[in-house]
């Protein structure tokens, strides 16, 4: 195996705020410093990259310090320069997959446009191997005025390609972005999704060892998006390329990469297999999701039975959404309460949107005034990767005209396949049948 | 690690398997960069740099610019020019006539005011060719200098999402321009050759030849200008405003709409230091057979252009690796 990116002790310094007269006064300054032979004086009072905190706390917790003396000093000027990123050091191998999570504003992004050499680091190196690709957005350089063929061309070179490398490939990539009836129209007569489809096109036929992704996959309808995400896995398999790929859709970073770094404040925290990464990345993320309303039953009933709390593998769900790493153990467990004991068929409900894929029923359970506890246990991994609306119920088994009801009570995120899975298994939903 | 490879003979695996040496893989380059990175002990590592296509750093050599890049980016270059074209009089009926119609009227204007108002000498030359030739060159070096100006903070987007050599940008304006400068001339030619053949006022000669040598100084010039301009706005834009109406007076600055012949000996040795009065008497001198055309004063013209064109590199090429953080 050989390197294709290393990255020794890179960092970036921005400037917060307006660039303004004042910047005149630092650069003077800076020059001044830099006559003497002097260290940039903006470099040591350089905050990390927290967008949460204002500028006024300084040095939050886990940060690197500031280049030793310059503590005294750092109070007398006003924090105005933010570390985007800070002391990175990485080495991907070639022909790794390596996706790059973290919350907004940590400094994912950065690092890929100092890979793709928009913008130069402040401080370290990198080095690299073979021809490099960035895609940090598609459709670069489009010229509404030109047609789609020649936005081809155009949008080709502009990535780094040769005409004649274009013109082999134009056959595949006007028939990818299926486009191919407005080749010759004007790229401003064409929808915003076709002006992608044509971008993606293009980027997608791109013939580099290392190529570098932002968030690019997310356009397009859901039958283009699918197409994406079938060509990146196409170039990803032939463990030719090397990839670095920025996303914030856990799926898409599972299905694709071969091992992953999360990139916090600057910094990289961890690095990785995707599986165990996406756990770490999660357990991080705060709370903030919308709360689950557990009074939200409608029916005749209603007024009548009352959800307590609902817990999944013995966690206890708050959020409207609930991330659950894979599908191998599924116990939820509903405490209801009924305001006059009673016995009724307890329901659990899972839909796809919208569509009704199950339903487990707990027949004649008794629910008392106290706190009644259900289980429903799925067999192991029935469900696959994705997301799944859950609602909970309940009916009077001798009479089903009463009945108290949330068919979308909440929502679990199903972030893995289960392990054990064969990898031609597909499907929402794995039944328990035999073949021979 | 490195220290331990360093004599490594070039031919070992991962040379053999280095990609499309096409792209980025420039000896001189890899060279400057170990010169200029002096390792902690204050002597020049070169730690295998040669296995590694390309090496980041936060600042380049000042005189590492990379041509040879920009040659494997010929074809964007090609793109560039064609779209600068192509899309300027797209759904326009009149279509590329427009290039005629502003040196037309500009040059009706200048008669009208200059010739029968103002009645400036001509030397001796009629009014509209007189004027047609300034028009001409002038209009040249003007739209690439305005073009150019404005590389960086035109094309932010661009540039903040995909690298290519930058130099590309202002190239692909200067040498398109030539495209519209030969349309505009061809006019200019027609008028002159409808004079020579019917009056005697026109006594074109051998500097005819220096054309050629006029078009390049005024093709470097306004490259050279425009990129130490754009350069200098990417962080303060003050010097755009000072382009605006700059470019518009420098042009009385400059012998357009008179002849040297027609200053004070003081004037004229004021304006022998401007660099764009040779290239203008020159042409006009060889067309026309009126002008002050001179070796010497295109030699000035000459270092004058080489001197920008080159300053102008270094400071676009130091500008160009940061200026996203900035514009």
């Amino acid at each position: 195996m050989t390197v294709a990116i290393k990255i020794e002790n890179v960092s970036k310094l921005y400037r917060l705020g307006t660039v303004g007269t004042g910047t005149l006064a630092h650069d003077l300054n800076r020059w001044w410093h830099m006559v003497r032979g002097k260290q940039d004086p903006y470099a040591k009072v350089g905050q990390v990259n927290d967008r949460s905190k204002s500028g006024s706390v300084k040095q939050g917790d886990g940060a690197l310090p500031p280049a030793g003396s310059s503590m005294r000093k750092s109070s007398a000027l006003k924090p105005e320069y933010v570390w985007a990123l800070r002391d990175i050091n990485l080495e991907v191998q070639q022909g790794e997959i390596l996706g790059i999570i973290g919350k907004n504003g940590a400094g994912k992004s950065t690092l890929l446009k100092l890979l793709s050499r928009v913008t130069a680091p402040t401080e370290g190196t990198i080095k690299t191997k073979g021809r490099i690709a960035s895609l940090l957005e598609v459709g670069t350089g489009f010229h509404p005025e030109l047609t789609g063929r020649e936005n081809i061309y155009m949008n080709g070179a502009i990535l780094g390609m040769r005409r004649h490398e274009i013109s082999k490939q134009l056959d595949e990539i006007v028939e990818f972005s299926g486009c191919a009836k407005y080749l010759d129209t004007p790229v401003k007569r064409y929808s915003s999704g076709m002006t992608v489809r044509l971008g993606f096109a293009v980027a997608a036929h791109l013939d580099c060892e290392v190529l570098i992704v932002d968030e690019v996959l997310a356009v397009g309808d859901w039958e283009f998006q699918n197409k994406c995400l079938a060509k990146m896995k196409a170039i990803t398999t032939d463990r030719r390329r090397t990839v670095l790929f920025v996303t914030h859709n856990l799926a898409s970073l599972r299905h694709l990469c071969s091992s992953a770094v999360i990139v916090d404040k600057g910094t990289i925290r961890h690095r990785g297999l995707p599986d165990e990464l996406i756990e770490i990345h999660l357990r991080s993320l705060p709370s903030s999701g919308e709360q689950v309303n557990l009074n939200s039953l409608s029916g005749p009933l209603s007024s009548q039975v009352k959800i307590e709390s609902i817990s999944i593998n013995s966690n206890p769900v708050c959020q409207q959404q609930v991330e659950v790493v894979d599908s191998t153990k599924l116990e939820f467990e509903a405490v209801l309460t009924a305001e006059t004991s009673g016995v009724f068929d307890v329901g659990l409900a899972v839909s796809v949107r919208g569509v009704r894929l199950t339903t487990l029923i707990a027949s004649e359970t008794r629910i008392t005034s106290g706190e009644t506890r259900v289980i429903f246990r799925m067999p192991e991994a029935m469900l696959s990767a994705g997301v799944f609306q859950l609602g909970v119920g309940v009916s009077d088994p001798f009479n089903r005209s009463s009945w108290a009801w949330n068919e979308n009570l909440f929502e679990v995120n199903i972030l893995n396949n289960p392990p054990a899975s064969h990898p031609l298994a597909k499907g929402l939903v794995h039944l328990p049948v035999s073949s021979s | 690690m490195f220290s331990e490879h360093r004599f490594v003979v070039v031919g070992d695996e991962q040379n053999n398997s280095r990609t499309k040496p096409h792209l980025l893989n420039n000896s001189a380059q890899t060279m400057a960069e170990v010169l200029s990175k002096p390792g902690p002990d204050g002597l020049v590592t070169a730690d295998r740099e040669d296995d590694w296509d390309l090496i980041l750093r936060p600042k380049r050599h000042f005189l590492d610019v990379n041509l040879r890049e920009i040659w494997t980016y010929r074809d964007l270059l090609l793109m560039f020019i064609k779209r600068d074209i192509v899309t300027v009089y797209k759904q326009t009926i009149l279509g590329p006539i427009w290039f005629f119609v502003q040196p037309v009227l500009t040059m009706l204007t200048y008669v009208i005011v200059f010739g029968n108002i103002a009645k400036l000498s001509t030397g001796g030359i009629p009014a509209p060719l007189f004027y047609l030739s300034g028009i001409t060159l002038w209009n040249y070096f003007a739209e690439s200098f305005n073009k150019t100006s404005s590389t960086f903070t035109a094309n932010a987007h661009i540039f903040g999402k995909v690298y290519f050599p930058r130099l590309i940008v202002p190239l692909s304006i200067v040498i398109s321009n030539v495209i519209r400068f030969l349309i505009q001339l061809s006019l200019f030619v027609i008028l002159w050759v409808w004079y020579l053949t019917t009056s005697d006022t026109v006594h074109p000669n051998l500097w005819l030849l220096s054309t050629v040598w006029c078009l390049l100084l005024m093709a470097g010039l306004g490259f050279g200008f425009g990129i130490i301009f754009t350069s200098l706005t990417t962080k303060y834009r003050d010097l755009t405003f000072l382009i605006q109406f700059g470019v518009q007076l420098a042009m009385y600055a400059t012998p357009i709409i008179y002849p040297m012949s027609a200053l004070s000996e003081k004037y004229q040795q004021i304006l022998w230091w401007n660099p764009i009065t040779h290239v203008i008497e020159t042409f006009k001198y060889g067309f026309l057979g009126s002008g002050q055309a001179s070796i010497a004063g295109l030699l000035y013209s000459t270092t004058f252009t080489v001197i920008t064109v080159a300053f102008g590199i270094i400071i676009f090429n130091k500008t160009e690796q940061t200026f996203m953080d900035t514009v």
